[in-house]
């Protein structure tokens, strides 16, 4: 949501079920849904909405592999090639007093490279400002967002009557 | 469209007051938006008196040296290491709570994680400080870390238990905080959007911009159940490693492999502890009873029992195997834990953990505000006894008689475990005052599923299917006549929702 300003018509409903019943409505009447902001997670939302499932876990398990490689790459080459010293009598390349820090890093890379992506990807950060929509979206409110951008006349009402045949307790116009 | 929804019946709700989501907003957000309360002020000036003298203390330590302290050439751990393993135990109920219960879908979870998280990190950042000072020269602490350097480059000892600690622990407090700022950057915009001025100012910088659009719900928490997924055998590496640092030595009564189960379940058992310690005093204070319940007391001292007893069960194991080892040495160490110098310490361990937690069998103790607080603080001397049982008594008897010495802290080591509670509860209460104490989506989220009022409907719902009549233990539950559930109870329904 960068640059350029657009119209936005948004509804508020009191309920996830209500909200969920309008996310199905507006699939069945063919309207296409700019997004849906609600204050908890609402379970069975992603699939009304037909969103995709996440490949955020397909990323983690890439990032640690490349931990586990990273950590038991760089002490093998350590231990064998760079600077190669007996500890107790054991191999240099010795394997078990190796796992513990392979599994650590594992974890760290994974986990940091997750995070980093969930907010690269959903266009959060510090400092981040999106424009917010209305003040109790974090509170108890549950909105529906069509983009009303240079849309005629007969089509913007069609989603004022979508969101009173709904029960959406208040519905707003905004330039974002 | 069968949105309905069902809970077993004999569950107790986990929130109770028959809440709405603005209610919860208002509870939740209220103690960080009012002018701090006397008690709070109270607090955190003792906080900071123990801050200041601990202080002083450190600053010797780190200007004089160790020497300031009381080891001795056998006795080189003492209660640094005590501390540094006690704080590290604390730390790991947060992520017991969160990543573990989080997997067992345990709701209950949801009122204490976000306190529990933080306490986890503050106490990861207490423990760090005691390796830290104990190596002398805190100013080469970066000598841990392999870094291309100049004197060879000679690298760390990848093989040691010591090292193996440092990346555990880095990694822990990294991927602790991670996921505990993930599920806060929510909340935070909760606060962001009640909030004016330059609060309004700062809650926005912290909550990253957050909308609550679906796609990133739906992203966020595939992460935090993935980053659960990660810390469960993370949490667990970390004290087994820990115990690491004494399992791989060769002193008789550390050289066993019964070590890192044993010092996990003592971890999740003081970490409890500490947990009912803060949320019992948190919950009064804060006025967030609705939210922290008896109910989720109880099941907390139901895994304070598990674990005390799990705790027991190791002590008496190891004391079997010392005698069936047949080795004198081992058999002195056991000996010497229960009957030597330090005899004192011993019987404090077994009364504080094995006996007295046993209470806890009885329903009306677990269920005692004043008898959990009451054996919470019990628990935590427990635990800080056997760390030193293990630390301290062990080295002052070592293989030579000769040598053999006793140890006893010096003004300096006891003002420098109390910085570190200083430090702890000082980062706490900042923490209660600007940050929502209890996960407020989290709860919005179980709301319909064990809010009381919506309980209530349920049971008349099981009722009328099934013609069972369900008799509550304790019945507060409220109806709200403006809910509607659905007639039908839908199959498909049951899985999803519990």
């Amino acid at each position: 949501m960068k640059g350029k300003h657009k119209d936005i018509l948004f509804g508020l409903y009191n309920d996830e079920t209500e909200l969920l019943d309008a996310v199905h409505t507006a699939h069945e009447d063919g309207l296409e849904i700019m997004d849906v902001y609600t204050p908890f997670p609402v379970h069975g939302l992603d699939e009304a909405m037909g969103l995709s499932e996440s490949r955020l876990h397909i990323a983690g398990f890439v990032y640690g592999m490349l931990g586990i490689m990273t950590a038991f790459g760089f002490m093998t080459w350590v231990f064998t090639r760079d600077w190669p010293i007996i500890f107790g009598g054991k191999p240099y390349w010795s394997v078990p007093a190796f796992i513990p820090i392979s599994f650590e890093l594992t974890v760290l890379f994974s986990a940091v490279g997750m995070v980093v992506t969930f907010y690269v990807i959903c266009g959060l950060g510090p400092g981040v400002k999106n424009p917010i929509l209305h003040d109790r979206i974090t509170d108890d409110k549950f909105c529906v967002a069509f983009e009303t951008d240079g849309l005629a006349k007969d089509k913007i009402d069609g989603y004022r009557s979508f969101f009173s045949k709904t029960g959406a307790s208040e519905v707003f116009e905004k330039n974002i | 469209m069968g949105h309905g929804i069902f809970v077993a019946p004999t569950r107790k709700p986990l929130v109770t007051g028959s809440k709405s989501y603005h209610d919860i907003t208002e509870d939740i957000c209220s103690p960080a938006e009012k002018a701090p309360s006397v008690a709070w002020v109270i607090g955190m000036l003792v906080s900071l008196g123990l801050v200041a003298f601990g202080g002083a203390c450190l600053l010797i330590t780190i200007w004089v040296g160790i020497g300031s302290w009381n080891l001795n050439r056998t006795i080189g751990w003492g209660w640094d290491i005590t501390n540094f393993v006690w704080w590290i135990g604390i730390g790991h109920a947060g992520t017991l709570i969160s990543a573990i219960l989080l997997l067992f879908r345990q709701k209950w979870r949801t009122g204490v994680n976000r306190a529990a998280e933080a306490m986890t990190i503050f106490a990861v950042i207490c423990a760090a400080l005691f390796p830290g000072i104990h190596m002398g020269r805190i100013w080469l602490a970066f000598f841990i870390f392999p870094y291309p350097n100049t004197r060879g480059p000679l690298w760390v000892n990848f093989n040691s238990p010591l090292l193996w600690d440092v990346f555990a622990i880095s990694t822990y407090f990294t991927v602790s905080l991670l996921f505990w700022y993930t599920g806060l950057v929510p909340d935070f915009a909760t606060l962001r959007d009640r909030a004016k001025g330059m609060r309004k100012r700062i809650y926005s910088f912290l909550s990253f911009g957050w909308t609550g659009s679906a796609k990133h719900w739906q992203r966020h928490e595939y992460l935090s159940l993935v980053l659960a997924g990660l810390a469960t055998p993370l949490v667990l590496s970390v004290h087994t490693i820990v115990s690491f640092d004494f399992a791989t030595s060769v002193i008789p009564g550390w050289h066993t492999t019964i070590f890192p189960p044993y010092f996990v379940a003592g971890a999740i058992f003081s970490g409890f502890a500490m947990v009912q310690t803060l949320m019992i005093v948190s919950r009064k204070v804060m006025n967030l009873q609705d939210y922290i319940t008896i109910t989720h007391i109880e099941a907390m001292n139901k895994i304070i029992l598990l674990t005390g007893t799990i705790v027991g069960c190791a002590y008496l194991t190891e004391l079997f195997i010392a005698w069936y080892s047949g080795y004198i040495y081992e058999q002195f160490a056991f000996m010497n834990r229960a009957m030597g110098p330090y005899w004192w310490s011993y019987f404090g361990m077994m009364l504080c953990n094995v006996i007295t937690p046993q209470l806890f069998w009885i329903k009306k103790i677990r269920r005692s505000i004043f008898w959990t607080f009451f054996l919470s603080i019990v628990v935590n001397i427990g635990m800080w006894f056997e760390r030193f049982v293990i630390i301290a008594t062990t080295l002052a008897r070592d293989y030579l008689p000769s040598s053999w010495s006793y140890y006893w802290p010096s003004i300096i080591e006891i003002g420098v475990y109390l910085f570190t509670f200083g430090l702890f509860f000082t980062l706490y209460l900042i923490f209660s005052r600007v940050a929502p104490v209890v996960a407020i989506a989290e709860v919005k989220h179980i709301l319909k599923y064990n809010g009381d009022q919506y309980l209530a409907k349920n049971r008349e719902d099981y009722e009328a299917k099934t013609g069972v009549k369900v008799v509550l233990d304790e019945d507060k539950v409220t109806d709200d006549p403006n809910y509607e559930v659905d007639d039908q109870i839908d199959a498909n329904d049951l899985d999803e929702n519990n």
